[in-house]
């Protein structure tokens, strides 16, 4: 299957001066599959981006992308990647549309398929107005957009948005995903990474977890809760019912803990199909009426927690949106 | 630590691709250094202060010399000062402002644009390439500024338009050169404003110890041993006899003052046939980690 990879990593090793960023890393996307990275600040993610886009060597280890090595034919994977990097990547003197159509040009697009392709995508990420002002006058949201389009003007086929909506404002990013959720229905391969769990959770199809250059786990979001601890089912009794707890119990996996109140009820349970409905059913057949019920799954805090012992950083508000001016 | 993903779903038909029309070699290489030619001459336009080197400095240096200056010195072989300082007024200018190359790379450097361009296909070293062309384009309104400057305060050429030209000619091929050695300033200094520092240090000295204010035959031994073999001291020579100016640095029997056309073309060849590879090499160190 590895002729179907489109991003394919093999033990990947950096170091600068004595602080190991990369310590043996191996990751692997399908072509059309969205790969979301996960870490902490300062796990690593950055590094590998740099070194999958062809902007740093590695110490040791291989990767293709697209079918080209990165060392030896970064050449021919320029020509086949987008890149959207952490910091601002645009010239702040020129325009939306100047930058570009500078972009455009320097991947080798003519002039004019240059100019058409920036109007298409200054469109698309809803820049029209802003086109042509300079990007000083730029909110940090809509750098971000330029940014992501300024990555796409060859339609490269892979992908690497590094940490996409870092610093933005909760609009900015739920509009962020809707963008990356279009490009990914075009059938692009895409890796992502993100200090966000939830954000790694709403985009990608699988997440590797990353801290201090490891690898330290991979599957689908799904299977990430699953592997560390179970749900938790919650119940809101319409009145006190004191059978309510055996008729639960053997549903569920555990103690049933009864509120003060007498009317919720929580229990950790094996999540199964039609857990919640057998649940209510065999409530109702005792004659016990239910206002609310819920089946909790573990957060991804919760993951990153079980798997690395400390909780992820808060993200860093300092660097909120500012419009820059 | 390996890892399997599932297997691909099933990638929706990718739409068009743009795909670069790419002609390999020469043909983009030029293209990629229009573009970046273009983008610096678009930062100069946007942000005129910058100019203030190349039009406001040249003009007020231009008016200080000829009058505080003038009035002070006597030119071996007589002449008039006005006529003699524009060459040197040209070096002056011209030397300072190559250190526009060092600032420009530098503060590209340090933002995240060399990044972005590095992520696509293009020739690597038209970013040094894009700089020193949108630089001579500088040099040439800084020249400009000085010529005009000039030309109201009294100097007057006294050879054809074609020779004139080839005065202003010779300062622009030598401000080129000198923007390669900058180049390498720019790309080992951490910052812009350090570039600048350290650029200053270099090129005041380079101009004032020259033949291009004053001559040199009233200077102590040391310094007019140094004058007389600085590069600048050449191409002022050579433009002054271009412009049919008072020259009285040909009565000197170093070899630069003997041939100074030659002498300033050979050095403004070294420098680049140094500097380029130079600044090259040390842009791909720089931007290689």
């Amino acid at each position: 299957m590895t002729h179907d990879l489109m991003i394919e990593a093999r033990g990947l090793r950096k170091s600068f001066g004595p602080t190991v960023a990369l310590d043996g890393i191996d990751l692997e996307v399908p072509a059309g599959a969205i790969l979301g990275v996960l870490g902490p600040n300062g796990a690593g993610k950055t590094t590998a981006v740099r070194i999958l886009t062809t902007l740093s060597i590695p110490d040791a280890g291989s990767a293709r992308v697209a079918g080209h090595d990165v060392v030896r034919e970064a050449a021919a994977v320029q020509r086949n990647i987008g890149v959207t990097a952490q910091d601002a990547t645009l010239d702040e003197v020129l325009t939306g549309r100047e930058n570009l159509v500078m972009i455009g040009r320097l991947s080798g697009l003519r002039r004019a398929q240059a100019r058409l392709r920036a109007a298409e995508l200054l469109d698309q990420f809803d820049l029209v107005d802003a086109a042509d002002r300079v990007l000083k006058e730029y909110s940090g949201g809509m750098r971000r957009r330029l940014d992501l389009a300024a990555g796409l003007l060859t339609r490269p086929p892979v992908l690497f948005l590094d940490e996409p909506t870092t610093g933005l404002d909760p609009t900015s990013r739920v509009r962020m995903w809707e963008v990356i959720r279009g490009l990914v229905a075009d059938g692009v391969t895409l890796l992502l990474t993100t200090q966000y769990l939830d954000e790694a959770d709403e985009l990608a199809d699988r997440i590797v977890v990353i801290d201090h250059g490891r690898v330290i786990a991979n599957g689908t979001s799904a299977e990430l809760k699953t592997q560390t601890g179970g749900a938790r089912l919650e119940l809101t009794l319409s009145e006190v019912h004191t059978a309510a707890a055996q008729v639960l119990a053997p549903f569920v996996e555990g103690a049933v803990h009864v509120s003060h109140d007498g009317r919720r009820l929580r229990a950790p349970v094996r999540a199964t199909t039609g857990l919640a409905s057998t649940v209510v059913r065999a409530l109702d057949d005792a004659g016990i009426t239910v206002d609310d019920v819920e089946l909790r799954q573990p957060s991804l805090d919760d993951v990153f927690f079980a798997l690395t012992g400390h909780p992820t950083e808060e993200p860093d508000n300092a660097d909120l949106e500012v419009a820059r001016s | 630590m390996s890892l399997t993903t599932a297997p691909a779903p099933a990638a929706s038909p990718a739409t068009p691709r743009a795909r670069p029309t790419r002609s390999r070699g020469a043909t983009q290489r030029f293209r990629d250094v229009v573009v970046l030619t273009g983008r610096n001459l678009l930062h100069i336009k946007r942000e005129p202060l910058q100019l203030s080197d190349v039009t406001v400095q040249p003009v007020l240096f231009t008016l200080l010399f000829i009058y505080v200056f003038g009035s002070g010195v006597v030119l071996p072989g007589g002449g008039s000062y006005k006529d003699f300082a524009i060459a040197g007024l040209l070096a002056m200018n011209l030397t300072t402002s190559s250190m526009g190359t060092a600032v420009g790379l530098s503060s590209d450097l340090g933002s995240g644009v060399i990044d972005r361009f590095r992520t696509l296909s293009m020739w690597r070293p038209a970013v040094l390439v894009g700089r020193s062309l949108a630089d001579l384009m500088t040099a040439v309104i800084c020249s400009a500024f000085v010529g005009a400057t000039g030309l109201l305060v009294g100097w007057r050429p006294d050879a054809g338009v074609a020779s004139v030209a080839a005065g202003f000619a010779i300062f622009l091929l030598f401000s080129y050169a000198l923007s390669w050695g900058c180049a390498c300033l720019g790309m080992v200094s951490k910052s812009a404003e350090s570039a600048q520092g350290i650029g200053l240090v270099i090129l005041f000295p380079l101009a004032i110890v020259s033949n291009a204010l004053v001559p040199t035959e009233h200077m102590p031994v040391v310094l007019r041993t140094i004058a007389d073999w600085n590069p600048v001291s050449a191409v002022t020579t050579a433009s002054r006899k271009f412009f049919g100016n008072p020259n009285p640095s040909v009565t000197i029997h170093a070899w630069p003052m003997q041939h100074a056309v030659l002498a300033s073309l050979l050095w403004s060849v070294a420098l680049i046939a140094i500097f380029a590879p130079l600044a090259t090499a040390l842009y791909r160190r720089r931007t290689t980690d």
